[in-house]
């Protein structure tokens, strides 16, 4: 992806910086500016509830909900993240370049969260809108009661795949170890092969073959009262 | 929440800097358990010698009192040696553990074991982690390996008898974050098994469970998976005995847990900001245990 180079460089050090200075400082900042977080060393709560169009750079391993609530920034994380990244993430973009923890994009409802490496598990839950696409494999009860958007798995997926899942839609390129309640694969369709195409494009994830990637989607049999069940109440 | 940490050197060169290691990960945990800390530090065991960490329970106890009670008893044949710093202190003895056991028994309640074994010493108390390591000046011990255990209590008091780790063998160590829901079960069947409780915490119960069947003769692993069956709950478990570390997660990896392998030493935590001033720390193979998973490493 071509990146706009920075108007003004800024440099943030986590080793001297408390999270709520790094935030504060952050936020001040105009449109357009370029930041390097530096020495993250798994610090939480880095880059989040921005509304400015920035361009973060973090450079190393960080911690949980990395990124979470922003709506504009474009952020690099070059390491791992912990727990919640993007959380609650309503638009701009988020890119891992190593693998992240539990609940990628939990409740995020719109922007884009791309994990170069894995995401562990329940990446996706509760999701809103917005996209998130893994490289790697994703760990067991992705998509857990997602409700909308869309999630790319480039390598495998772990058990209970899509477990009460809404309408958010899962394309999944490996292997899927198990389909959660509710969740079943579906054809895909020429819509959803450009989809992919176009996923592919913007992530960069050209070991994805959109031929081969599967559709999940709710089978739709929770959302409504079966009157087979009438005599229970 | 609470903090877990673990630390097994593996490169005898390291030894001398445990202390150094384990100290910034335990203090790092303090955000996630501020209320009580404990560490059981292993280092190799004297010959002959067997060692209880003691906790006295408060000022008014002194240990120069229990140094005379102790020599009185072993006729000075035994060599009782008593180091203490503050609340807590660790004896070591030429006697048989039982036998050292059984003389301290008459002294409880005035002071109260909190670990025996040949390698292992164990320091809890109220607080935070940096503060205990300061007080106890963690960051100056030596050893092969280390359990840490950062406490903010949800089930039970916040007493230093609270705070993990529970000795429940010789040399066996257990540190948990998270919650039992059936503990009180697995408990009362326990205590009708005659098995004895220092606490009313559910992870003692874990703890008691594993000692129970490893005299039984289930091996470590064994007894692990048998506890992740039996015991219903949230759970990253870090366990040691005299020259083995496990972690294990509860089948859903509701609570969180990082490993760190390299040549020189394994390490676990509960962030990876506890694992993140580790010598090498950059080159290590970084990577979360896998949920229900046993992790075990022997040195």
């Amino acid at each position: 992806m071509d990146t706009v180079s920075p108007v003004i460089p800024v440099t943030l050090n986590c080793a001297e910086l408390t999270t709520r200075e790094i935030n504060t400082a952050l936020r001040e900042l105009p449109d357009g500016a370029g930041v390097m977080i530096t020495d993250p060393r798994g610090r939480h709560n880095l880059a989040v509830g921005l509304t400015n169009s920035l361009d973060i750079t973090i450079d190393g391993n960080a911690g949980y909900y990395t990124g979470g609530l922003c709506q504009g920034p474009d952020i690099t994380v070059k390491g791992f993240v912990g727990w919640g990244v993007g959380e609650n993430l309503m638009s701009g973009t988020i890119r891992v370049l190593g693998s992240a923890s539990q609940s990628v994009g939990s409740s995020a409802h719109g922007g884009l969260i791309v994990i170069e490496g894995d995401a562990s598990l329940r990446a996706g839950i509760s999701l809103k809108g917005g996209t998130i696409a893994i490289a790697g494999d994703a760990g067991s009860m992705c998509a857990f009661m997602a409700q909308a958007g869309t999630i790319l798995v480039g390598g495998n997926a772990g058990a209970a795949l899509g477990d009460s899942l809404y309408e958010a839609v899962i394309y999944v390129s490996g292997t899927i170890a198990s389909l959660g309640a509710d969740a079943r694969i579906e054809e895909m369709d020429d819509d959803d092969m450009l989809a992919v195409k176009h996923l592919v494009e913007l992530t960069g994830f050209d070991h994805i073959e959109p031929g081969n990637v599967k559709k999940v989607t709710s089978a739709r049999n929770l959302y409504h009262f079966d009157s087979a069940n009438f005599n229970a109440y | 929440m609470c903090g877990i940490v673990g630390l097994l050197v593996l490169d005898p060169a390291l030894e001398t800097s445990l202390g150094a290691m384990v100290a910034p990960m335990v203090s790092a945990l303090g955000t996630r358990g501020p209320d009580s800390t404990g560490i059981a530090l292993y280092s190799s065991p004297e010959e002959g010698r067997c060692r209880v960490s003691l906790r006295r329970a408060g000022p008014e106890q002194s240990w120069d009192a229990l140094r005379s009670a102790l020599a009185a008893q072993s006729d000075g044949d035994l060599e009782v040696t008593l180091r203490c710093e503050g609340d807590v202190g660790l004896l070591s003895s030429g006697g048989s553990l039982d036998a050292t056991l059984a003389n301290l028994g008459p002294l409880v309640p005035d002071f109260k074991v909190t670990g025996y074994g040949h390698a292992v010493e164990v320091i809890k108390d109220v607080g935070d982690g940096a503060n205990l390591c300061l007080r106890y000046h963690i960051g100056e011990r030596r050893g092969y390996m280390a359990l840490g255990h950062t406490r903010m209590a949800t089930e039970s008091a916040v007493t230093w008898a609270h705070s993990h780790p529970f000795v429940p063998a010789p040399d066996m160590c257990i540190v948990h974050n998270g919650s039992f829901s059936n503990h009180v079960t697995v408990r009362r069947r326990l205590e009708a098994e005659g098995v004895v409780f220092d606490s009313d915490n559910d992870s003692e119960v874990a703890a008691r469970y594993l000692a129970k069947r490893m005299a039984e003769g289930d091996d470590l692993e064994q007894a692990v998976r048998w506890m992740t069956k039996e015991l219903d709950g949230f759970f990253t478990l870090g366990i040691t005995t005299a020259d083995s570390l496990v972690v294990v997660r509860d089948d859903f990896a509701c609570k969180p847990a990082v490993i760190a392998e390299t040549d020189r030493y394994v390490a676990v935590a509960s962030e990876y900001r506890a694992l993140a001033t580790l010598p090498g720390i950059e080159k290590a193979k970084v990577f979360e245990p896998g949920p229900g998973e046993i992790y075990l490493w022997t040195r």
